[in-house]
């Protein structure tokens, strides 16, 4: 295990912290701190809604390119400027709101819905100065705001006193729930090896490389893999996309919990979707695949908000290549993928790293076996289970008529 | 499949029904899907009444397409209505010129010259071709892949439709078979067309069949929802893919022979559950064997006239009879039966479309099913408004 | 395994997004309008009518106001009236045009009948498909100055048909010149038999209907009508 860390610390490293500081430098001491706060929350703002905005556009063009066609390319040059022409289509739309509606909740729904979202981007680390809330429990924290946002949903279906919307709302929250379970036990897995919630610390503890190309990323080790594979098959559940999307189906029970919501308010429910995906994937890349380290060790010259940057775009082009090509599950389909797979493979992972961590000092020679071993015990279920899951199911030989 | 313990579970149709009359349960929830719907192939409405999640009574709604189909043609001459009939099944318009054209040949005895037969079975297999490409597109689309499956299988039919627009002139409503052979003598270039595109299109279905068949998604959607018994398909009149998924060996091709299909060796696939996943599949294994017969056909086609020359193009005035023609058209069997009376409009022009009898199982089939499924199973019949309603 | 089937669509997935930047066949749209795709020859849209001449459009239509497409026409939206005089036609023969000709676009069904059961191919299918008007009523009745269009369109829409229906055009004209020469040249021989015989008692000869021959002298300096069509139509020699 190589040694040194924090070895490359160059100018274009520090450059977001020397420019935060010459603007705020001179402040004296508690007003500084609270500009620097405002400075954070305004770049998360911009950066991120920039983000979500040239996102929805890619999810097209990608789409598109995947189904032999251009995608949106007429405003702008090749359709650079469309997330804007959407955003005016959305903001000139009628707001309705229900006569029997309840006013408050109806307004607040999509409203709790971003705010949780985007404050669970607080402390994810985006590079190597770059936190911008260094909590000591900040796994818990991020957690903790993005599971108050399924309360939104609720709230929404709730709000419009639409009985169908009511029970769409439910069962949307009952997949929201379900796959919170899955989504935390993987995690869990991470925080015994790293030995800390910090998120600064996790991706500390995956940093160095053996003989320069090996990273010590989380998702190279076997239950580092299941892991990974469990967090992002419930993050595409937590964040409703595709092939988890039923509650926005259209071929679904009435419209789902979003019956009763038009223009701008609508957008908020898309926008909170999008930067509920975009933190569940940054949340993967610091947990699982190193945060902001670079691969190899020759490419630490590239800023470690770069290389954040490149492994955040990679997963959300995988969600949406995901989107691409897999049909829907249905709903009752989808709760027993949840309960009776993920959640006991997500049990057996946190064996699967007891082990590791206990075996991890087995002699060299040893390390083989280890390997083998822990890559048995994420294999063997996996393939049990699966197989009783889609007992049944089978592609079928079909005989032809006697001529 | 939603089934509950406490009512007494009756089998029917293969599929398990929950009793109706059912008085401990509180109301049942009544929806009404479509017209205007994006799931529903066209305009049609279906009231579907939900216990809970699952379906225990359903009425299709139809007849917003209605267009007077049988009454025009007593109204127009036997050479008006074929481009009329285009427009029934307005996916494969001509496999229903050929069988309109079927029927007046049988009417007024009228021989077809050998090149016509075999043009009539090439072009007959490329709509069956592009009907089955396109089901399996919108069966995706239905089951939720946001569209991906769809392009790849109309990329695939655009191919066939350009040989359609540049043989007969249109696409779709092409207006190709007459009393007698065929409009347009398909030249050489064509041929050489069609013979790529038949050489092509194995490659497409192993690429399509590489993205579906064994997702398992895709699996856990289609297996076991929608079955279909042989003995009540063949009660109801069901033909076509959707019977021989359930695993009746009834193809008018080879039952009745007709053109000159029994030339041409193919095989007739054949389903064991007939649930939605085995109506899918028997397309893509027929679409094979159309493959088959279209590299056959394609080889062995003779010169000669496209149109037997005594034909009459205007002014036909059969003698008072009555005949039925019918084809395995790619929904189904797609049947046309003429009385004339003597007059140059047929006396009674009648149609008899698959899609429409198809579509009567769709209550039994979707029974004890949630909404999704019935959207599922709805695609899996391959209707068509057209057909249904003409 | 569980995952294989959804791995191997992932696959093909990949390959579509990865070929669609090099690959023709996995790019397929026609960025209309900047691109537009050829039609092929034989596509139709809507009918027009040939006339011989484009500088004399309606005083060279072909049609002669037969009403057989009227009558075969499927939806009926053909509506045709006689003229009350009647014109040369390319042949020399006198005939009736079509006073009033008008093709109800909103109804047609370009389904090409009334092209088929023509027997004068006065009536084509034209390839004009950008004619969105906003005004669903009068811009869509073609009148008979909007639907003739010229022997040179038609050759430049549909070469080969226009060379097949020009040469057939061609032969008919040959057959009936050569009938009218036949014809001719039998009067001749009749008129100097006639003669030879009017130098007997004269008997109460009839009024002399003017001869094919005659008519064919009438006739010829029409024949030196200019026919500019670029196929080539043979003028009388």
């Amino acid at each position: 295990m190589s040694a040194g860390v924090f070895e490359m610390d160059s100018w274009l490293e520090r450059l977001p912290i020397t420019a935060r500081d010459l603007l705020t430098g001179y402040l004296p001491d508690p007003w500084r701190w609270i500009a620097q706060s405002v400075i954070a929350i305004v770049v998360i703002l911009g950066v991120f809604g920039t983000l979500f905005a040239f996102l929805t556009l890619a999810e097209r063009k990608i789409l598109g390119r995947i189904q032999n066609r251009p995608g949106p390319n007429r405003v702008g040059w090749a359709g650079i400027l469309q997330p804007f022409a959407d955003a005016i289509k959305m903001l000139t739309k009628e707001d309705i709101v229900p006569r029997t509606a309840d006013p408050v909740l109806h307004y607040l729904a999509p409203v709790a819905l971003v705010s949780f979202s985007l404050l669970s981007l607080a402390v994810i680390p985006y590079g190597r100065h770059l936190v911008p809330l260094d909590l000591d429990s900040g796994v818990l924290y991020f957690f903790a705001a993005s599971a108050s946002s399924e309360l939104s949903v609720f709230m929404a279906g709730w709000a419009g006193r639409n009985k169908y919307a009511l029970l769409a709302a439910m069962r949307a929250l009952a997949q929201l729930i379900s796959y919170e379970l899955p989504l935390l036990l993987s995690v869990v897995p991470v925080v015994m090896i790293a030995g800390t919630l910090s998120p600064s610390g996790i991706v500390a503890a995956q940093s160095g490389w053996r003989i320069g190309i090996i990273p010590h990323w989380n998702i190279v080790t076997p239950w580092g893999f299941a892991g990974f594979a469990i967090f992002m098959v419930a993050a595409l559940a937590e964040a409703n996309r595709s092939p988890f999307d039923l509650p926005e189906a259209e071929s679904e029970l009435i419209a789902g919990h979003l019956t009763e919501y038009s223009g701008f308010k609508y957008a908020l429910f898309f926008m909170a979707e999008y930067f509920a995906m975009i933190a569940l994937s940054g949340m993967a890349v610091t947990l699982f695949l190193g945060g902001w380290q670079a691969p190899f060790e020759v490419l630490q010259f590239i800023p470690s908000y770069a290389w954040f940057a490149i492994k955040l775009l990679a997963l959300l082009l995988g969600f949406i290549w995901i989107r691409a090509t897999l049909p829907r599950l249905r709903i009752d389909q989808l709760m027993r993928l949840a309960w009776k797979f993920m959640v006991p493979l997500a049990l057996i992972n946190l064996v699967t790293v007891a082990f590791w961590h206990l075996s991890a000092g087995w002699a060299t020679g040893a390390q083989p076996l280890r390997w083998a071993l822990a890559l048995a015990l994420v294999a063997v279920p996996f393939v049990l289970i699966g197989r009783r899951l889609t007992s049944g199911l089978a592609p079928r030989i079909y005989r032809y008529a006697a001529p | 499949m939603i089934e509950s313990p406490s009512s007494p579970l009756i089998e029917s149709a293969g599929s398990r029904v929950r009793a109706v009359q059912d008085d401990f349960h509180g109301d049942l929830l009544e929806i009404s899907m479509g017209p205007h719907h994006p799931s529903t192939h066209g305009v049609f409405r279906m009231i579907a009444t939900l216990d809970g999640e699952a379906i225990v009574k359903l009425k299709p709604v139809f007849g917003y397409l209605h267009r007077n189909h049988e009454k025009l043609g007593e109204n127009t001459t036997y050479l008006g209505s074929m481009p009329y009939t285009d427009r029934l099944d307005y996916l494969n318009s001509m496999t229903n010129n050929w069988a309109y054209a079927l029927a007046v040949e049988k009417l007024i005895g009228q021989p077809v010259p050998e090149r016509a037969e075999y043009v009539r079975v090439i072009l007959a297999e490329l709509t069956r071709l592009q009907n089955h490409t396109c089901l399996a597109g919108f069966l995706m689309q239905d089951c939720g892949c946001s569209g991906t499956p769809l392009m790849y299988a109309f990329r695939e039919r655009e191919k066939i439709l350009d040989l359609f627009e540049s043989l007969s002139g249109s696409r779709m409503m092409c207006n190709y078979q007459r009393f007698g052979g065929c409009r347009v003598d398909p030249p050489s270039e064509w041929l050489e067309a069609a013979r790529r595109l038949t050489e092509g299109y194995g490659a497409f279905l192993d690429e399509y069949e590489a993205l579906l068949t064994r997702n398992e998604i895709l699996m856990a959607r289609t297996q076991g929802v929608g079955r279909l018994g042989p003995e009540l398909a063949v009660n109801s009149g069901i033909t076509g893919p959707m019977l021989r998924a359930t695993g009746v060996a009834y193809d008018i091709r080879k039952v009745d022979g007709y053109g000159i299909y029994p030339r041409f060796t193919f095989r007739v696939p054949l389903g064991a559950h007939g649930d939605t996943y085995d109506r899918y599949m028997i397309r893509i294994l027929e679409a094979r064997e159309s493959i088959s017969i279209l590299r056959q056909a394609l080889k062995d086609i003779p010169a000669g006239p496209i149109m037997d020359p005594k034909a009459k193009l205007r002014g036909l005035r059969p003698k008072p009879g009555e005949a039925y023609g019918r084809i395995e058209g790619p929904k189904g069997e797609i049947g046309f039966y003429l009385i004339s009376d003597g007059s140059p409009n047929p006396y009674r022009y009648r149609i008899r479309p698959p899609s429409f009898v198809n579509l009567t199982l769709l209550e039994d089939l979707c029974l004890g099913h949630t909404v999704a499924d019935a959207v599922v199973i709805l695609g899996s019949i391959d209707i068509v408004l057209g057909e249904v309603d003409r | 395994m569980l995952g294989t089937g959804i791995l191997k669509g992932l696959a093909v997935t990949a390959r579509n997004l990865t070929g669609s930047f090099h690959d023709p066949a996995r790019f397929t749209t026609t960025q209309y309008p900047e691109e537009r795709t050829v039609l092929p020859d034989n596509y139709r849209n809507f009918p027009f009518l040939v006339s011989d001449d484009e500088k004399d459009p309606m005083g060279t239509l072909r049609c002669v106001a037969c009403q057989i497409c009227e009558k075969e026409c499927p939806p009926q939206c053909i509506y045709i009236e006689k003229s009350k005089d009647k014109k040369p036609d390319a042949n020399g023969k006198m005939q009736i045009y079509p006073a009033i000709f008008d093709i109800d676009i909103s109804v047609c069904m370009s389904c090409q009948i009334c092209v088929e059961v023509c027997p004068f191919e006065a009536i084509k299918m034209d390839h004009e498909f950008e004619i969105a008007t906003s005004n669903r009523f009068n811009p869509l009745l073609l009148n008979r100055e909007q639907l003739a269009k010229p022997n040179t369109y038609f050759h430049r829409i549909r070469p080969t048909e226009a060379a097949e229906v020009d040469a057939r055009l061609d032969a008919e004209r040959k057959a009936a010149e050569e009938k009218a020469a036949a014809a001719a040249a039998a009067a001749a021989a009749k008129a100097s038999q006639a003669a030879a015989a009017a130098k007997a008692p004269p008997p109460a000869a009839p009024a002399k209907v003017p001869s094919p021959a005659t008519l064919e002298a009438q006739a010829k300096p029409a024949a030196e009508r200019p026919d500019s069509s670029a196929g080539g139509i043979k003028t009388q020699a």
